[in-house]
């Protein structure tokens, strides 16, 4: 069993994912090692969530491209039957919103239970004694009695509870979270958010963790990739990324954050323009934004090893 | 005076806008059904210089003459009058009663659903309660039981019509106005002080047209339908006045004799019926500001 | 003492949630902005913030209290002062989609709102161009459907809608909220320069405290409908006193990974209360680390500690 450990958990390569003419995601390569946290950030429309589905394979009318192996497994390779299988126990996923996450109609507790005998050959009375200790390991008071509540009686942090418990409820080795605290208060956020990463830690599965919130990233993630218009720009360790960012891109998310201690009535640095449809260039995405921007931006560059483990797509980072 | 740093540097490109009825062209079935109902119009608005004979003109000599025949392109009746004639002038009464009752379902529909969904309290709710329970009943039999107190005439047909389908209209315009009360734009405009009638015409009611332009070309298959049947049973115009219902009601009697009589009035209706219903199908796509411009 | 543009007194709003329970989305508000400031009103969802907004430009009537302006009470029904009300209180929305109609090109929606007011068309054409070019558009966006143009874009033109009356007083309700990070930067500048160019009066409606951190001179903060803390930028911000804001601000995640691991959290227990069923005596005490018998008992008032500092709080932070 020696080398074990260097083998990733989920190994992606080149992948795509198409509607119609419009690339989404377009040709993406990352890993992510067995207790490890990727976060995956960028703007709307960047493609990170579509990455996930596509991961999921929860895309409809999409073409999908390249590969994606968790475990030796080709996720992408699979039929629908044996996908089924994986979702839920090999891997899972957490929404942004948990309001339309959970079933309306079913008590919280069902809802876990239903996650839980889908994938384990157990007896409905073992299933209920699990899903209450779920709720207990995700931090809801009083299991039992929360057990058959609905979740519109619950508030937006506990149903995100829920939801997470549902998401561990099989352990899976591989977890995507989609935002999963974009839509909580931040006192709500900063609990769910330790709850996750108290989880991730105890059981060491691999987490793909999405987000705009570069404050979250930093706080959470090992490693970091940044996605703009369907690609990955840069890739790196999370404390390396966040002190020498090497892409115009992160470089200009990362200064226009606001921050509490920055300067009152100064103007915050800015990147010009909005994202423009990918279909409609043909070199560097960022190129029209950029003010490095050369004739060689005209091709589009490929993501290269620079530093460590650091990967970025510039033409004009040395 | 305004720095560069706050100005959205994209240069503005010109949308690429095309317009719904561009777009309505490109339906494949909706672009038939245009150009079927476009024939139907003519023809029956036309009758009058197109149509071969006089529609009260008896050709005695030849009677349940079959289609094709001399003289009669579509065949003749039990009293020798051309089948095709009699079909343009019975047009004009069974497309106008249509028209005019889509026209009635707009109005009143529109009418309660926007005074109920903006005024809201206990008008509202009587008013929605009250489309509530005129749903209940089947509008044939709410239709017939009217009709048999009123002397049939076009004015009177299109009226009743319309006044037992303007429900669906009314629920459509109820929601979408519930739901657009409640959008920013609307605050914004009377936060200003916009009188009601100004939000209403200016801010809502464009924001409603796309559903019940759709509804209203439903509704007039609806109606046209609707009208068939109740001449077909004999409440509806009367003859020697002919629509493509009472056509068919004479037709009946002969069906032994001359079958013919019976298709082409079922054929007029069915075509002008299915027409309306696909155009609907093609306007709900090019409205949809979802799939605009692609 | 500076002279208050707009202040709301004892200002309350009182919902009936079924039958008998009473929502009190404000619970007796005292609060001024002085002309040319701009006050950030800060909050978790279900605070009351927005409802405070929409009632100070008049969009919501309130319950109880007064919106005073200049000094003289907004209910005051005399044509004249309404009509001036009208075009010296303007608001900004969250999302920016919502706030136009999308039926309606940029310029009619600009002008429509002037044609309201009494302008003529000609009138209404020059200043609508003048707006848009003002909220950094150029004028060929005024033949522009809302759906023709970027989310960012999409807020100017909102903007451009709310300067064109030449107001005194804007609300802005969450207006970064639902754009992407580099757009963010844009319009809060945008904000900014505006205040500072026309001396607006403004209220910066967020939920996001770093983002009032660059915006505001002034801070308030709201739990449940009250105002539990106010100070100028400076003093909230190094040494806040309400537990409340102590925790908000411990709560936000810094986009820097070294800083963000090293810091003391505060993290709440327990769960926002339901504003339609509060806890007695401050509304705060079932979620304060430092709540004791008293809190429970006893609902603070506002009070002054030290200069221009007010909070509502039994036992202050240090």
């Amino acid at each position: 069993m020696t080398g074990e450990a260097s083998t990733p958990l989920l190994k992606v390569e080149n992948l795509l994912v198409a509607f119609g003419r419009a690339k989404a995601v377009d040709g993406i390569s990352f890993d992510v090692a067995p207790g490890e946290m990727l976060g995956l950030v960028g703007e709307s429309g960047c493609g990170k969530s579509t990455t996930a589905l596509a991961l999921m394979r929860l895309l409809r009318d999409a073409e999908i491209g390249g590969t994606a192996h968790l475990n030796g497994v080709e996720l992408l390779g699979l039929d629908e039957a044996a996908m089924r299988a994986r979702r839920g126990a090999d891997v899972a996923m957490i929404f942004q919103d948990p309001g339309t996450a959970l079933h309306p109609m079913i008590r919280v507790g069902d809802q876990i239970v239903e996650a839980l005998t889908a994938h384990l050959n157990i007896s409905r009375r073992e299933a209920r004694k699990r899903a209450i200790d779920l709720l207990r390991k995700v931090g809801i008071a009083a299991p039992e009695e929360r057990f058959s509540v609905y979740p519109h009686e619950m508030s937006g942090g506990m149903c995100q509870r829920v939801v997470i418990a549902m998401a561990m409820a099989c352990a899976p080795r591989l977890l995507l979270a989609d935002e999963p605290t974009t839509a909580l208060d931040v006192t709500v956020q900063a609990q769910i958010l330790e709850l996750l990463q108290g989880l991730v830690r105890e059981e060491g599965m691999g987490v793909i963790l999405i987000t705009h919130d570069l404050g979250v990233v930093a706080g959470m993630t090992d490693r970091v990739a940044v996605m703009y218009a369907g690609a990955i720009v840069e890739m790196a360790a999370t404390e390396e990324l966040f002190a020498t960012p090497l892409h115009p891109y992160t470089h200009g998310l990362l200064r226009s954050i606001p921050q509490l201690d920055s300067g009152w009535d100064e103007p915050v640095p800015t990147i010009p323009g909005s994202v423009q449809g990918a279909e409609l260039q043909t070199g560097c995405r960022f190129a029209p934004r950029c003010a490095k921007a050369s004739d060689a931006c005209r091709t589009p560059p490929a993501l290269r090893e620079i530093g460590e483990n650091h990967f970025v797509s510039c033409w004009n980072t040395p | 005076m305004t720095s560069e740093a706050v100005l959205d540097i994209q240069a503005a490109a010109p949308p690429r806008r095309t317009s719904a009825f561009r777009r309505l062209l490109r339906h494949r079935l909706a672009l038939l059904a245009l150009i079927v109902l476009a024939v139907l119009v003519i023809g029956s608005a036309g009758a009058p210089w197109l149509a071969p004979h006089d529609p009260e003109e008896l050709d005695i000599a030849n009677r349940y003459a079959p289609p094709l025949s001399e003289g009669h392109i579509l065949g003749s009746d039990d009293l020798g009058r051309d089948v095709l004639t009699r079909l343009m002038y019975a047009g004009q009464i069974s497309l106008s009663v249509g028209i005019a009752a889509m026209l009635v379902t707009v109005i009143v529909g529109f009418s309660v659903g926007a005074f109920a969904a903006y005024y809201g309290g206990w008008i509202g709710t009587i008013l929605m309660r009250l489309t509530d329970i005129m749903l209940c009943f089947p509008s044939v039999f709410l239709l017939l039981f009217v009709a048999a107190f009123v002397t049939p005439s076009l004015a009177s047909m299109a009226l009743m019509i319309g006044l037992t389908c303007w429900m669906e209209i009314a629920r459509i315009v109820y929601s979408q106005i519930l739901v657009l009360k409640s959008a920013d734009f609307i605050a914004a405009a009377r936060m200003i002080g916009t009188p009601s009638w100004r939000i209403i015409l200016r801010q809502i009611l464009p924001n409603t047209l796309a559903p019940v332009l759709v509804a209203a070309t439903l509704n007039t298959a609806n109606a046209i339908l609707l009208e068939s049947y109740i001449s077909f049973l004999g409440y509806g115009i009367q003859p020697p006045e002919a629509s493509w219902g009472n056509m068919l009601t004479n037709a009946q009697s002969d069906f032994q004799v001359d079958p013919w009589l019976a298709v082409f009035p079922g054929l007029a209706i069915t075509l002008a019926v299915t027409s309306f219903n696909f155009l609907g199908d093609g306007l709900r796509d090019a409205l949809d500001p979802r799939i605009r411009d692609k | 003492m500076t002279e208050m543009l707009i202040e709301a007194k004892g200002l309350a709003r009182h919902y009936l949630v079924g039958r008998h329970r009473v929502l009190r989305a404000l619970d007796g508000v005292d609060l001024g902005v002085a002309r040319g400031a701009t006050l950030g009103l800060v909050g978790e969802s279900g605070s009351g913030k927005s409802t405070l907004g929409r009632t100070l430009v008049g969009l919501q009537k309130p319950s109880l209290g007064q919106v005073l302006f200049e000094g003289k009470d907004t209910a005051t029904p005399e044509p004249s002062f309404m009509a001036r009300l009208r075009r010296e209180r303007q608001i900004i929305f969250q999302d920016p989609s919502g706030a136009l109609n999308p039926r309606m090109t940029i310029g009619a929606t600009v002008m429509e709102h002037l044609r309201v007011q009494g302008w003529s068309r000609a009138d209404a054409q020059s200043q609508a161009a003048a707006a848009i070019e003002q909220a950094g558009l150029a004028t060929s966006f005024l033949s522009r459907y809302p759906h023709e143009i970027s989310g960012g874009q999409r807020q100017r033109a909102v903007i451009a809608r709310a300067i064109s009356t030449d107001p005194a007083f804007i609300v802005a309700d969450e207006p970064v909220s639902a754009l992407d990070v580099s757009i963010r930067a844009q319009i809060m500048n945008l904000l900014h320069q505006l205040q500072r160019e026309r001396g607006l009066t403004m209220l910066f409606i967020s939920h996001d405290l770093s983002v009032v951190a660059h915006m505001c001179s002034d801070v308030a903060v709201m739990h449940l409908g009250r105002i539990v803390e106010r100070a100028p930028r400076a003093a909230l911000f190094k040494t806040p006193r309400h537990p409340y804001t102590g925790a908000l601000l411990s709560a936000i995640p810094i986009p820097d990974p070294v800083r963000e691991r090293q810091r003391m959290r505060i993290i709440l227990k327990g769960e926002v209360p339901n504003p339609a069923n509060k806890p007695s005596g401050c509304s705060f005490h079932t979620r304060c680390p430092r709540a004791t018998e008293l809190c429970h008992r006893v609902d603070p008032p506002l009070r002054s500690i030290g200069t221009e500092h007010q909070i509502a709080c039994h036992h202050p932070l240090e």
